[in-house]
């Protein structure tokens, strides 16, 4: 592939500059996703194997293709 | 977009209670935990996996269980599809697709049919005891087993042919189809985390061999199939949790072997050492880096990847078929999204959904990649129980995005595809159960009065709803079945 080519690709992939204020309903969805990501975490610790690192240490499965 | 396509999903076992059997007797212990069907045998006479596509056959023993054995190994499923012990493993297969949404979702139900035969098995333990069951491709501990694809492809195709422009095809795939691991395997260069569960396994280009020394390109032989066609077997991919990492990685794969088939090749794309860059791209997580092409020059996984997209899209100008846009749409939109910021794909693909809530996890916690935990977590989110399986929780909470609904899945585990030889396989298990003695994915063995009768089904698109569902229905017995079909019934050895 020519480089002019791939250089070309490579501005077509890149997207267009936010502009630099902060905008009320980005801010609002960014807290969402946070409080969602601490809730997924505290769901996780909640399934989470108990003595990750013996039974880590203990899963052995030999005998695949 | 018609390819007939199945996959083979070997899935690790965890005991808790050491004293617990080998892992083959766990395997049986828990395939035969599945809610209880008429026993049916699977016919092992057309399994040969000695052969090899360069034209030769090793020497080798053949899987030839007795009867009983047969009985404890293998239960054939009303969905067309396999649940059966494999060596030291539970393994799903597939029944046979025609197109890529429907793997989607006879996948999908196979991990339900698991996560029952899983259920059932622990109530059958003490409070003590229990099996956890997962759907990915290592223990941590260098030991790796299969996700396996089917492709049938046209033996018109040489098999040389295949081994040119599937390989820097499937090497580059992982940076959508990736399951994503944590830590480096096998001898090679260390890792924090990686795109790839099976990269690091692979040591060969091309071999007959699955166990041991893998080769990127399996040479297996085994059609299961008339003379027309061979069955490609593709052993260097991840399996997957994420519904759009699964579609996306065999719809790609069956578009470009659409184009094989129709002597259409991406040119200049080879790469100078594929068994070094397939653990290179892995380990990239920026996908910046460059591999080398036999031509000296350098691409990144991206532009390879591009290449194949921009034939098929070259290829299809003119197609009508919306769900060959559908796919080359979709997988236009994935490249273009990872070239700019792979994170931003973290509601759908394996690897991405993954690094995120483990990088998430790492950072409340105050811990590091090496942390036991950390290691806890790749695994658990291949966990089959849906209480448990961290894809499960994610998928709850709406952050994944689905393809499949709920009820498609359910469906799917009891009723086989309409348009292959699926269809006349589950449909004679269900409505003749007692009468079923064994079947393979080329036969249908029946108990009749006057002996045992075999059907072929050599041609995977025949036996299909449109073939046969008339017949089907209007049969109340297996004699009348057997005197409506067309196709030629031997007497069978039981």
């Amino acid at each position: 592939m020519a480089k002019q080519e791939r250089e070309a690709r490579k501005k077509k992939d890149t997207p267009k500059e936010e502009g630099a204020e902060a905008n009320p309903e980005v801010v609002k969805q960014g807290k969402k996703t946070q409080e969602e990501i601490d809730e997924l975490m505290e769901e996780i610790d909640d399934v989470l194997e108990e003595n990750a690192e013996e039974f880590v240490k203990n899963y052995i499965q030999k005998g695949g293709q | 977009m018609t390819r007939i396509l199945g996959t083979e999903t070997e899935f690790g076992v965890a005991v808790k209670n050491s004293a617990m059997p080998d892992p083959v007797s766990n395997a049986i212990f828990i395939v035969n935990s599945h809610p209880a069907q008429e026993p049916v045998l699977w016919d092992y006479s057309n399994e040969n996996p000695l052969l090899d596509a360069r034209g030769y056959e090793i020497e080798g023993e053949r899987e030839r269980p007795g009867p009983e054995y047969n009985r404890l190994l293998n239960k054939p499923l009303n969905n067309g599809g396999r649940l059966y012990v494999d060596g030291a493993h539970p393994e799903y297969a597939t029944p046979e697709c025609s197109d890529a949404r429907m793997l989607v979702q006879y996948e999908k139900a196979g991990e339900q049919i698991i996560a029952q035969a899983l259920h059932q098995a622990n109530l059958r333990l003490q409070p003590q005891e229990g099996f956890s069951i997962y759907k990915n491709n290592t223990d941590g501990k260098g030991n790796s087993y299969g996700y396996h694809e089917n492709y049938w492809v046209s033996r018109h195709v040489p098999f040389d042919t295949l081994i040119a422009q599937m390989t820097p095809f499937l090497i580059t795939r992982q940076i959508f189809a990736g399951a994503g691991k944590v830590g480096a395997e096998n001898r090679t260069d260390p890792a924090r985390y990686q795109i790839s569960q099976r990269a690091d396994f692979f040591e060969t280009w091309v071999d007959l061999n699955t166990m041991m020394k893998r080769p990127i390109i399996n040479t297996r032989d085994e059609p299961h199939c008339d003379a027309r066609g061979r069955r490609f077997h593709v052993i260097v991919g991840d399996a997957n949790m994420s519904e759009v990492s699964t579609y996306l990685k065999t719809g790609t794969t069956a578009l470009v072997l659409d184009m094989i088939e129709a002597g259409v090749f991406v040119k200049g794309v080879e790469i100078d050492n594929p068994i070094q860059e397939i653990k290179q791209i892995s380990r990239d997580l920026t996908l910046r880096q460059t591999v080398r092409l036999s031509s000296g020059a350098r691409w990144r996984a991206l532009d390879i990847q591009r290449a194949y997209l921009e034939a098929a899209q070259t290829h299809y100008s003119r197609e009508t078929d919306p769900q060959t846009h559908e796919m080359l749409s979709r997988w236009q939109d994935v490249l273009e999204i990872l070239a700019d910021d792979p994170m931003r794909l973290s509601d759908a693909l394996d690897w991405v959904i993954k690094k995120r809530f483990i990088e998430s996890y790492m950072e409340r916690k105050g811990c590091s990649w090496q942390d036991p935990r950390v290691a806890m977590l790749d695994l658990q989110y291949h966990d089959m129980d849906p209480d448990k399986g961290l894809y499960f929780v994610i998928q709850r909470r709406g952050q994944v995005k689905r393809l499949i609904s709920d009820e498609e899945v359910h469906r799917a585990q009891s009723l086989p595809p309409e348009s292959t030889r699926a269809y006349f396989r589950g449909h004679c298990l269900s409505q003749f159960a007692k009468q079923v003695h064994m079947v393979s994915w080329t036969s249908v063995v029946f108990r009749c009065d006057t002996g045992m009768k075999r059907v072929p089904l050599m041609d995977p698109l025949r036996g299909t709803r449109a073939l046969v569902g008339p017949v089907l229905e209007q049969s109340s017995t297996v004699e009348a079945l057997l005197g409506h079909i067309g196709a030629p019934v031997s007497t069978a050895s039981g």
